[in-house]
C-alpha cells in the first residue's frame, strides 16, 4: 500500500463480505422454504426473503466494487485520494441505508413500507433488484455520486493510466444505469424495458468493464508484466464487451413487447457475449506465464486466475444455454435461468471482488501477504465455494429441465406447484450444495483471523529441506 | 467483385511476409502487426461469420422473399462503396510501403487520403439508409431488411472505429513516430482496416449481389 487514504477501501471490503455473510444466511433460508412452504412463514415470507438475498447481492458487490475503487484510483494515479474522510462518510451512509432497508423489510410489511416512504409521490418499489424504497434509492444516488466526485477528483491531479480511465468510466456507467430505476411508469412494457436496462446493463456491460479494471490492476501488481500488453489486452476485452453487450442486452426485448426483430438481433449479438470472457480467460492464463515475478500471495492468484474460468462458464456457457429464442422459448423464467444467475453472479462478480480483497486486504493490515496457514484457509475456502457453487447450478439446471418437459412442452402440461413437486430431488441437491458453500464461506472467512504474515526466510529454509 | 480481393490480399501479405530481411523476422513473428489485433480480428470475424451464418440459414428458409426483397436495394451504392473501400485499402497499403521507406510525411498522405475515401463511404451508405428509410424499409418491414439493415449499420460502426484506428495512426505518422524499422502502429491499423475491407466484401456479395 502507497498511499495512506487506500486505507477507507478496508471498512468497504469488510462490509462487503458480512453482507455477503447475510446474502448466503438469507439464500439458505429461501432454499428451505422451496422445500418447507412453512418454514419460518410467520417470520419471513418466501417474497422478502429472496428480496432481502438478492438485494444484498447488489449491495455487497457495490461496497467491494467502491473499495475497490477508493483503493485501486490513488495508487493508478499515483497521489492521495482527494477525500478519505468524504469516502468514509459515503461508507457510513451506504452502510445505514442497507442495514435500515433489510431491517425495514423483515419488520414491516413491503406494501405499509411502500406507504410510509413516499412510494406514492415517486413510484419506484416492486421490481425485482429494485425493491428498495424511495429514499434508500436516493441514498445510493448520493453514495454514487460522492464516489464519483472523490476518485475523479484524484485522477484529475494524478497520473492517469488506462487501468483507472475504464474504471472510473465504468463506474460513472454503473451510477447513469441506476437511474431508470426513477422510472416506473404504468406501461408495463416501458416499465419492464427501463427495469431491464438496469441489472442487465450492469452484468452484461458496464459490470464486466470493472472485472476487467480489476482483473487488470491484480495483474499488474502480480506478475510484474508491462502495464502496455495488460492495458491492450482490456482495450480489446473492451470492444468485445461492447460489441457483443449493447445489442446482446436486448435477447429478451421481444417478450418485454419489442418488436419481433429483437428474437434474432438478441439472439445473435448474446450468443457472442462468451466472447470477452473467452479473451479474459486467455488475457489472465497469458500474463500468468509471462510472469517476472512470484508473488507471495497464491491466494489472490488463485482467485484472479479462477474469475475468468467461472465467469466464462456461468455468463458464457450457462448464458449462452438459455439466450438463443428457441431455448428461451421453453426455459426462460425456469429455475435454469436461476442456475445461470448463481453461477455467472459468482462466477463473475463475487470471485472478482473476492480476488481483490484478496490481493488488497493483507496490504491494508500492513503486510504483503497473509501467512502460508492462514492463505492455506483462504484456498480451502475458495475450493469448497466454487465446487458448491457448481452444485448448485447443475441442481438448479436439473430443476428447470423438469419444468421444461412437464410445464412447457408437453401436450398436458401439469400445474406449476406439481412440477415444483416432481423437481423436489433437485431442490434438495440445492439446498445441500448451499450447506456446502455456506461452510465454504466459513472456512474463507476464518482465514481472516489467522494471525502472521508471509514469512520469506521460513519458506526458504522449508522449501530447501524437502 | 470478390476477385481482386484474395489477389490483394495475397500481394500484401507476401509482400509483409517475404521482403529482404524480413523473412527472417517472419519466424518470430508471422503476423504483420500486433498480435493483440489478430485476436481481435479473429473475435470480430467470429461475430460477422454468425451473423453471415444466420442470414443463410434464414434466407433458405425463405428464398423468394430474400430474392425479391434484395432486388429492391440500390446495388449502384452498393458497388460504388466497395470500389471506395477497395481503393482505400490499397492507399494503406502505399502508406505501408512508404513508411518501409522511412518516409513518414507520405505514408501519413496516404492514410489520410484512405481516410478521406472512408469517410466517402459512410456518407454514401448514409445516403442510402435515408433512402431506404424513406421507401418504408425499417427493421420490422421483412426478415432480410431486418438482416440488411443490422448487417450494413454494423459494418458501418466498423468503418467508423477503423477511420479512429487509422487517423490515430495518421496523426503519429506525422508526428514522425514511425520509421522504416519501426512501425508496428501502421501495420496494426492496416490489418484491422483490411479486416472491415474484406467484410464488406462479402457482406456485398452475400447481401446485395448473389441471387
Amino acid at each position: 500500500m502507497k498511499y495512506q487514504s487506500q486505507l477507507v477501501a478496508k471498512p468497504y471490503f469488510i462490509a462487503a463480505l458480512a453482507l455477503f455473510f447475510g446474502q448466503i444466511v438469507f439464500g439458505l433460508v429461501a432454499g428451505m422454504q422451496f422445500l418447507d412452504g412453512t418454514f419460518l412463514f410467520s417470520a419471513a415470507h418466501f417474497n422478502i426473503v429472496r428480496m432481502t438475498h438478492t438485494n444484498l447481492l447488489i449491495v455487497w458487490l457495490l461496497m467491494a466494487f467502491m473499495g475497490a475503487a477508493y483503493y485501486i484510483v490513488p495508487e493508478e494515479a499515483q497521489t492521495e485520494l482527494y477525500s478519505p474522510k468524504l469516502a468514509l462518510i459515503t461508507f457510513w451512509v451506504f452502510l445505514i441505508a442497507a442495514a435500515l432497508t433489510v431491517v425495514g423489510y423483515l419488520l414491516v410489511p413491503y406494501a405499509h413500507l411502500a406507504a410510509i416512504t413516499g412510494n406514492a409521490i415517486v413510484p419506484t418499489m416492486g421490481r425485482g433488484y429494485l425493491e428498495q424504497p424511495l429514499p434508500t434509492k436516493i441514498g445510493i444516488v448520493l453514495v454514487a455520486l460522492s464516489l464519483l466526485f472523490n476518485v475523479t477528483m484524484t485522477l484529475i491531479k494524478g497520473r492517469k493510466t488506462s487501468i483507472n480511465l475504464i474504471l472510473v468510466g465504468a463506474l460513472c456507467g454503473l451510477a447513469l444505469l441506476f437511474l431508470p430505476s426513477f422510472y416506473f411508469p404504468e406501461d408495463t412494457v416501458k416499465a419492464s424495458y427501463s427495469w431491464w436496462w438496469i441489472v442487465h446493463g450492469w452484468v452484461e456491460g458496464d459490470w464486466e468493464l470493472i472485472l476487467g479494471a480489476l482483473l487488470g490492476f491484480i495483474l499488474i501488481k502480480m506478475t510484474g508484466v508491462d502495464r502496455e500488453i495488460v492495458e491492450k489486452w482490456l482495450y480489446i476485452i473492451m470492444a468485445m464487451v461492447l460489441i457483443s453487450g449493447l445489442v446482446g442486452i436486448g435477447h429478451h426485448y421481444y417478450y418485454i413487447g419489442a418488436p419481433a426483430y429483437w428474437i434474432w438481433l438478441g439472439s445473435i449479438f448474446s450468443a457472442m457475449e462468451p466472447i470477452p470472457f473467452i479473451l479474459l480467460i486467455a488475457f489472465a492464463f497469458k500474463m500468468l506465464f509471462q510472469r517476472r515475478r512470484e508473488h507471495p500471495n497464491k491466494a489472490a492468484m488463485l482467485w484472479a486466475m479462477g474469475t475468468p474460468i467461472m465467469a466464462f462458464l456461468g455468463a458464457g456457457v450457462w448464458g449462452f444455454m438459455i439466450t438463443l429464442a428457441p431455448a428461451q422459448y421453453y426455459i426462460h423464467g425456469t429455475n435454469f435461468t436461476a442456475a445461470h444467475g448463481h453461477l455467472a453472479f459468482f462466477g463473475a462478480y463475487a470471485m472478482v471482488s473476492m480476488a481483490i480483497i484478496s490481493y488488497t486486504m493483507p496490504m491494508l493490515r500492513g503486510r504483503e501477504a497473509n501467512s502460508v496457514k492462514a492463505q492455506h484457509w483462504e484456498m480451502t475456502g475458495f475450493w469448497i465455494m466454487v465446487l458448491s457453487m457448481i452444485g448448485i447450478a447443475l441442481a438448479l439446471t436439473g430443476a428447470g429441465i423438469v419444468t421444461a418437459f412437464l410445464q412447457r412442452s408437453g401436450a398436458d402440461p401439469m400445474g406449476f406447484m406439481q412440477v415444483q413437486d416432481r423437481a423436489r430431488v433437485f431442490f434438495w441437491g440445492r439446498e445441500i450444495a448451499g450447506a456446502s458453500f455456506f461452510t465454504g464461506l466459513l472456512v474463507y472467512l476464518r482465514s481472516f483471523f489467522i494471525k502472521g504474515e508471509y514469512q520469506y526466510t521460513g519458506e526458504v529454509k522449508r522449501a530447501l529441506a524437502t | 467483385m470478390a476477385g481482386p480481393g484474395p489477389a490483394h490480399y495475397g500481394h500484401f501479405i507476401m509482400q509483409t511476409a517475404l521482403t529482404d530481411d524480413r523473412l527472417q523476422q517472419s519466424r518470430g513473428q508471422p503476423l504483420p502487426g500486433d498480435f493483440a489485433i489478430w485476436v481481435f480480428i479473429f473475435a470480430e470475424l467470429t461475430v460477422f461469420g454468425v451473423l453471415f451464418v444466420a442470414y443463410a440459414f434464414t434466407r433458405s428458409a425463405h428464398v423468394d422473399l430474400f430474392n425479391a426483397s434484395q432486388l429492391t436495394l440500390n446495388r449502384t451504392y452498393g458497388f460504388a462503396n466497395t470500389l471506395l473501400l477497395l481503393t482505400s485499402s490499397y492507399f494503406v497499403v502505399r502508406a505501408l510501403r512508404a513508411i518501409k521507406a522511412g518516409r513518414h510525411t507520405a505514408c501519413g498522405n496516404w492514410i489520410a487520403g484512405a481516410l478521406g475515401l472512408g469517410a466517402m463511404f459512410l456518407l454514401l451508405k448514409l445516403v442510402e439508409f435515408h433512402q431506404d428509410f424513406a421507401r418504408g424499409i425499417t427493421l420490422s418491414a421483412n426478415l432480410f431488411y431486418m438482416f440488411y439493415l443490422s448487417l450494413t449499420f454494423f459494418h458501418f460502426m466498423h468503418v467508423a472505429m477503423g477511420m479512429v484506428i487509422l487517423a490515430v495512426v495518421a496523426v503519429k505518422a506525422y508526428a514522425g513516430r514511425y520509421t522504416a524499422d519501426n512501425h508496428t502502429g501502421v501495420e496494426t491499423g492496416a490489418s484491422y482496416w483490411h479486416m472491415v475491407d474484406l467484410v464488406w466484401i462479402l457482406l456485398f456479395a452475400l447481401v446485395y449481389v448473389i441471387h
